[in-house]
């Protein structure tokens, strides 16, 4: 049988590459983690030594702000070297391939490898060719998957709710090309909701997204129906170019959240979102910024849910 | 070999300490034992200043050749470090190296007036200049040996003695 790429031969944490396939163990390992570092965020000094003397490349194939953003802060909280490199303007362009970048940094010295890249598989094929001690975190590759921020809303889901057993929870908008929706469900499943569904328009969701164990809706006020969590995703405005839908006003007025449907899910139902937020398109103002957002507490949790991952792929 | 008896150690620690408890006094106990021999003493006291818990997992040594530990708990200090004449508490003092984490912690919150170190019992073989100004028992534990304090379902604190894990 072939070894999980992300484990190491003891069966721990080596790299994070997605949820899909990690034990419910290592996700709930990483969950207690990360509440332990949300103490040291809350503090004077935010900062433990534990990585002290161990560098972080954060490789971004792929333009991102905030993602780059928050692994920096919790390298840096963890006490390690931040090296950020925008690899769009550098050495790619000039033809030089994946793995060579990656064996030029290790050459470095590199602890720590975050990879975003536009196609799917890309931080796997870094994983497998990294040297033993260098750990490779995944942070967004193609339309495949992105663990930590898939990680930080199942936190914050267990922040507000405490427990996953008796949840439903609504994931909302464009889940075909999301990679933070797939990341998302794999982990719900993987710590046991009963139920997730998905809600979005046929030509957004992907052929078979049912084999995920999600139920289907097309509808948004029936989908919305008794939820205690609503995901919602971020439409992406080039999708909009194309054939898929017919424009933002209408896209708003079917799967747009705003206070009147918000009404359908339960009262003490939590608002989520991964960001950027397209205020009007996907999402309301008086909702995004209403009592049952929790947007920017899940930003907050990211940090702590990096550096958890950081520090345990690093000691193992 | 025959252990002290916990319950009587934490008795004589609190005796001890009483006379030294004044309106600045604050107490944290150190994950897992210390933190439960600090709750008693802390109550057997009456201290004012709500108790701090601290995890040292992050601040650990050994952490490059061990890694993380699985369920790090979450250090909590209800209170301002600053000026305060700190007691800290562990179970069993030994290498010295949680103690030196610790101290390490407790000063990214802020600077203590004073910290000082109470024990239940201090089983000797330190590797790192620190002594206990608080000790309830001393104990010569054969080494490969760990001693560790245990407490039941109804809070009643003992000593065990186990064959050390293999690291």
């Amino acid at each position: 049988m072939q070894r999980n790429p992300q484990l190491n031969e003891k069966g721990e944490l080596q790299h994070l590459l997605s949820i899909e396939g990690l034990p419910r163990a290592i996700v709930l390992q990483i969950l207690d983690t990360a509440e332990s570092f949300v103490g040291v965020t809350e503090r004077e000094v935010k900062k433990v030594p534990i990585l002290r003397g161990k560098s972080v490349f954060n490789l971004f194939f792929e333009p991102s702000t905030r993602t780059r953003t928050t692994f920096e802060i919790a390298a840096k909280r963890l006490s390690a070297d931040v090296i950020n490199l925008n690899i769009n303007a550098s050495s790619q362009t000039k033809g030089e391939s994946l793995l060579d970048t990656v064996a030029n940094l290790s050459a470095m010295q590199a602890d720590i490898f975050v990879v975003r890249h536009e196609s799917s598989g890309a931080p796997f094929l870094i994983a497998r060719h990294v040297k033993p001690h260098e750990h490779v975190i995944n942070a967004g590759d193609g339309r495949h998957a992105h663990p930590t921020q898939g990680l930080l809303d199942l936190y914050t889901i267990r922040h507000y709710k405490k427990d996953f057993a008796a949840l439903t929870v609504a994931i909302v908008g464009d889940i075909l090309h999301s990679r933070v929706a797939r990341s998302l469900i794999h982990g719900l499943t993987t710590l046991g909701v009963p139920e997730v569904r998905v809600i979005g328009p046929q030509t957004l969701l992907p052929t078979g997204v049912e084999a995920l164990g999600v139920r289907v809706f097309h509808d948004m006020r029936e989908g919305l129906k008794d939820c205690d969590v609503v995901v919602m995703l971020r439409l992406q405005n080039e999708r909009m170019r194309g054939a898929l839908l017919p424009s933002a006003q209408e896209y708003f007025k079917h799967y747009g959240l705003n206070a009147d449907k918000l009404g359908l899910a339960r009262r003490d139902a939590i608002v989520m979102h991964p960001g950027p937020m397209n205020r009007g398109v996907e999402i309301d103002s008086t909702v995004a910024d209403g009592p049952h957002s929790v947007i920017l507490p899940q930003v907050t949790f990211g940090i702590a849910v990096r550096m958890a991952v950081m520090s345990i792929v690093a000691g193992n | 070999m025959k252990l002290p008896d916990a319950e009587e150690l934490c008795e004589k620690l609190a005796a001890e300490l009483k006379p030294r408890i004044g309106p600045k006094s604050a107490m944290v106990g150190l994950y897992t034992g210390g933190a439960w021999l600090a709750e008693r003493l802390h109550a057997l006291l009456g201290m004012k200043t709500p108790l701090g818990l601290m995890d040292i997992a992050f601040y650990r040594d050994d952490y490059a050749a061990r890694g993380l530990k699985h369920d790090p708990k979450r250090t909590k200090i209800p209170f301002d470090v600053s000026g305060c004449e700190l007691f800290l508490v562990d179970d069993v003092l030994y290498s010295g190296r949680t103690v030196r984490a610790a101290m390490n912690e407790i000063f990214d919150y802020g600077r203590p007036a004073s910290i000082a170190l109470a024990v239940l019992v201090d089983r000797g073989g330190r590797q790192l200049p620190i002594c206990a100004q608080h000790v309830g028992a001393r104990v010569d534990v054969p080494a490969g040996m760990r001693l560790t304090l245990k407490r039941d379902e109804r809070g009643k604190l003992a000593l065990a003695l186990e064959a050390e894990r293999a690291a």
